[in-house]
């Protein structure tokens, strides 16, 4: 077995058990970018150089006995809009292309102090805008199970890379399903914590009510290692949670018996893909068999949560992307007749459409004559859904849904219809609107080969119910250990 | 169309953006089809119901207002676009 098709928990084993020098898995893991990456594309940024030189540090400490932490030695993978000091951070932009951080986000710190090694900077839709990595201003990511389909988005490069055995982990954020449905497209374990779990600091901002940041992983253990490492209260983040922290990898137990595991087969079956409904179907009774409870439930609200979220959605991101003017850092035009000309035009040239139709829409929402009927309706909405979640959670353990109605799309497929595109993200996006957590896991293959998602939603805080749930569905189905050939 | 092409213009001056005209009908296009797909909530009773802004219980945090050790300014400029004497330079701004 190569060094690289390891999962993370195995990886880090084998360092500490000094089985393998972190120099052998780092060679083994950037042997495997240049192998693959041309065809995938995940990849905006590597940082080799900085990777092998921690690496000798690790190692000198591990063979002098010295903790490397619980990652110690693990390459892992990073989104491009999380801060990372002296390594650009571009968001995919043009706005941001030359744009290095001169400090690291919280959750970098938090891995660089349990011993992971940043590999490099994943590509992403431009300020996390997209279901598809498309709309990159820097380069196109290939989904790994078919090169010509799209990877999903908006942390495409980082579903990919972790897919195609190019980091053993990798870091997104999620705003309306950019972790859970990339994961889903590419077959990979993402998970998206609640609201307040992770700090944000260092993340760059598109809607601060939704964002969050959460790992992507192999399997679901590897996940629950991550999320032990870059969980907790954050005093720079002010909507960052102040909770005990916990050991999610305590609730990584085969056992959903007596689970109540909530159904909502109207809301699901509403325009979805007919392998992705027979794969979800196969799980229900797959649940059953394991002793889970299944409790059919109404969804009356959730189903207004697409049109509820790109108000809120938009209208945070016109606001937040304000703050890109071209003068104290980002894109400046070269040419401009005065300051308002020099706001324009660098904004003009810095963003891409789906950036600006965004931030147009987020405009419109939040001006005079339209803000009570769009953007406090929207509010009023929010409300009425995360009160709908609240009633489920009193009779249910969890919520089960597809992560996304369809298989992963061809590139291009959807680039004409803006609409079309959100669309996709229609189970996803219930989630963020009430900050609960979630998790997609690989849920089977359609009829093309392509992978399915499935979702699980718990109330919030309860990661550990949400991994518990999610494990022993992992194993006890066999999805997990098939791997993309790369054509 | 739900949207028209004056407020497009209006909202593009608002928002510091400039198109041209045949960006102008497409954008035009897309807001007033997300606009109208946006309309579905009209239909939800919402009278007395509280908008939510935040999900979690957190009102005001505060921090003691000490000083502290904040960033280097030449490390903060090299992002800068144009600088010059240790500043951030911008066009006249005052006549």
């Amino acid at each position: 077995m190569e060094l690289f098709s390891k999962t993370l928990s195995e990886i880090s084993k084998d360092i500490k058990e000094k089985k393998v020098t972190i120099k052998d898995v780092l060679d083994s893991v950037y042997k495997r970018i240049e192998q693959v990456e041309p065809k995938i594309g995940a990849y905006i940024t590597l940082t080799s150089k900085e990777a092998y030189e921690r690496a000798k540090i690790l190692q000198e400490k591990l063979d002098n006995g010295i903790d490397i932490g619980v990652l110690g030695g693990v390459p892992i993978a990073i989104k491009d809009n999380i801060c990372t000091k002296n390594v650009k951070t571009t968001c995919a932009s043009k706005m941001l292309e030359n744009f290095v951080p001169i400090y690291n986000a919280t959750v970098i710190e938090k891995l660089e102090e349990a011993g992971a090694i940043i590999i490099g900077k994943t590509n992403m839709d431009e300020f996390a805008m997209g279901s598809s990595t498309e709309t990159s201003y820097i380069k196109k990511t290939s989904n790994p199970w078919d090169v010509e389909r799209v990877p999903g988005g908006s942390s495409g490069g980082s579903a990919a890379c972790v897919s195609a055995d190019m980091a053993y982990a990798a870091l997104g954020s999620d705003t309306g399903g950019s972790i859970r449905q990339p994961a889903s497209y590419c077959s990979v374990v993402g998970l998206k914590p609640t609201y307040g779990l992770i700090s944000r600091y260092g993340l760059i901002a598109f809607a601060s009510s939704l964002d969050q940041i959460g790992p992507f992983g192999k399997t679901v253990e590897d996940v629950a290692l991550m999320l032990n490492i870059i969980a907790g209260h954050d005093k720079k983040d002010t909507t960052s949670a102040n909770l005990e922290k916990k050991d999610y990898t305590k609730c990584l137990v085969n056992d959903v018996n007596n689970f109540k595991i909530g159904i909502p087969t109207e809301f699901v079956n509403d325009g979805i893909n007919k392998d992705v409904k027979d794969a979800y179907d196969t799980s229900i009774n797959k649940l059953k068999e394991l002793g889970a409870e299944i409790v059919d439930i109404k969804l009356e609200y959730a189903k207004y949560s697409l049109a509820t979220y790109y108000i809120i959605a938009t209208a945070e991101a016109s606001s937040n992307l304000g703050r890109y003017d071209g003068i104290r850092y980002g894109h400046r035009a070269k040419e401009f007749s005065d300051l308002i000309d020099l706001y324009t035009k660098s904004r003009t040239e810095g963003f891409g459409d789906e950036v600006k139709r965004r931030i147009m829409l987020g405009t419109y929402v939040l001006s005079s004559g339209y803000y009570d009927a769009y953007y406090k309706r929207a509010q009023q909405v929010r409300t009425l859904i995360i009160e709908e979640f609240k009633q489920i959670f009193e009779k249910c353990d969890a919520v089960m849904i597809p992560t996304a109605p369809n298989t992963s799309f061809k590139m291009g497929e959807h680039s004409t219809n803006p609409l079309e595109m959100y669309l996709e993200d229609i189970f996803t996006v219930p989630v963020n609107i009430a900050g609960l957590p979630a998790i997609s896991i690989p849920g089977g293959f359609a009829s093309n080969g392509m992978p399915i998602g499935l979702q699980f939603i718990t109330k919030a805080f309860d990661e550990e119910k949400l991994l518990q749930i999610a494990y022993t569905y992992e194993q006890n189905t066999e999805f997990k250990s098939k791997k993309p050939s790369i054509n | 169309m739900s949207v028209s092409k004056e407020e497009v213009i209006h909202l593009s001056k608002l928002s510091r953006l400039e198109f041209d005209e045949k960006s102008l009908d497409r954008i035009t296009n897309d807001l007033s089809s997300i606009v109208d797909f946006a309309n579905q909530l009209s239909n939800i009773d919402v009278e007395g119901i509280k908008p939510t802004a935040h999900i979690l219980d957190i009102k005001n945090v505060f921090r003691e207002d000490n000083v502290d050790k904040s960033y280097d300014r030449e490390e903060i400029l090299k992002n800068a676009p144009e600088k010059e004497a240790g500043c951030v330079s911008v066009p006249q701004t005052v006549e």
